[in-house]
């Protein structure tokens, strides 16, 4: 059972520098060939920063982790991902994250047992202090290991 | 895939977009080119033999692999820059081997302050009929006018 109290909870954040070689790989690799991408000034795609999602965040890593929560990361999966579009990200932009928890909610599976699914919101925001990405990813706690 | 971008007078409520070409023969090549640029390389996504230790038939693609596919056959349609807001949901994995059909239904059209906008519904089914992926889109669209 993962605690309610939880919503709210600061996760931390990372860093990242745009980069166009980044974007074009990126682009290849959802089998996007919109010459857009093969441009000096190429747009993100829309999933771009997934790309940032796994850097570890910075020295000692302020805030909560997963499994700080009782989180058991094992019975997690990844259910969905939400993205709004505030602002343009454009080549050299320095992008900062802040995370927290923003939802918990719990259903019961078909097959019994308590389904917990738990909402990360990440905003990104540029040099200029501008917040031009919010991203949640909604992770699901199933009640027994996945098998 | 014709890249000439949707204009807000040519979209109605209900419109079905089921001719968008299908995406064959995904391997794990696609899975381990996805695993560099992401970033993401949980074995599941590359190792076989992982994946079948804990009781998947094979490898299976990265939720997010499926949804940036979905993103580009989106963005093709409205515009890159265009989009407001993208969300998926992931139902099912996608196995190497399979094919993809992508649709999207326009659910509503409106004005957002000055904004045309479009909501659609979104899918990625593969060929034995399994949804691996159901999504939504809003957009902003460019007026003819």
């Amino acid at each position: 059972m993962v605690d309610k109290s939880i919503i709210g909870t600061e996760m931390g954040g990372s860093s990242m520098v745009v980069e166009r070689g980044k974007i074009r790989e990126f682009a290849k690799a959802i089998l996007d060939d919109n010459p857009a991408y093969e441009t000096e000034d190429p747009p993100a795609p829309p999933t771009f920063t997934m790309a940032m999602a796994h850097w570890p965040a910075p020295s000692g890593g302020q805030g909560a982790s997963l499994s700080k929560l009782g989180l058991d990361l094992l019975r997690v999966l990844h259910a969905g991902q939400e993205y709004e579009y505030l602002g343009e990200i454009k080549v050299g932009d320095k992008l900062s994250t802040r995370s927290k928890i923003s939802d918990l909610t719990e259903k019961e599976g078909k097959r019994g047992g308590t389904m917990t699914f738990i909402t990360s919101e990440t905003t990104f925001t540029n040099q200029r202090g501008e917040d031009v990405l919010i991203a949640r990813t909604i992770l699901v706690q199933t009640s027994k290991a996945a098998s | 895939m014709d890249r000439v971008n949707v204009h807000f007078e040519d979209v109605q409520e209900g419109d079905e977009i089921t001719d968008w070409p299908t995406v064959d023969n995904i391997s794990r090549s696609h899975f381990v080119r996805y695993a560099g640029a992401s970033g993401d390389f949980n074995p599941m996504h590359h190792d076989d033999t992982v994946a079948t230790k804990v009781g998947y038939p094979s490898v299976f693609g990265h939720g997010m692999f499926t949804a940036g596919v979905l993103s580009h056959y989106v963005t093709d349609w409205v515009g890159v820059g265009n989009l407001r807001k993208y969300a998926v949901r992931f139902k099912g994995q996608l196995y190497p081997g399979r094919n993809l059909t992508i649709t999207a239904k326009v659910m509503r059209k409106y004005k957002e302050g000055d904004e045309n906008r479009i909501d659609a519904d979104l899918s990625v089914v593969d060929d034995q009929g399994t949804v691996l992926v159901t999504g939504s889109a809003t957009a902003a669209l460019p007026s003819r006018g």
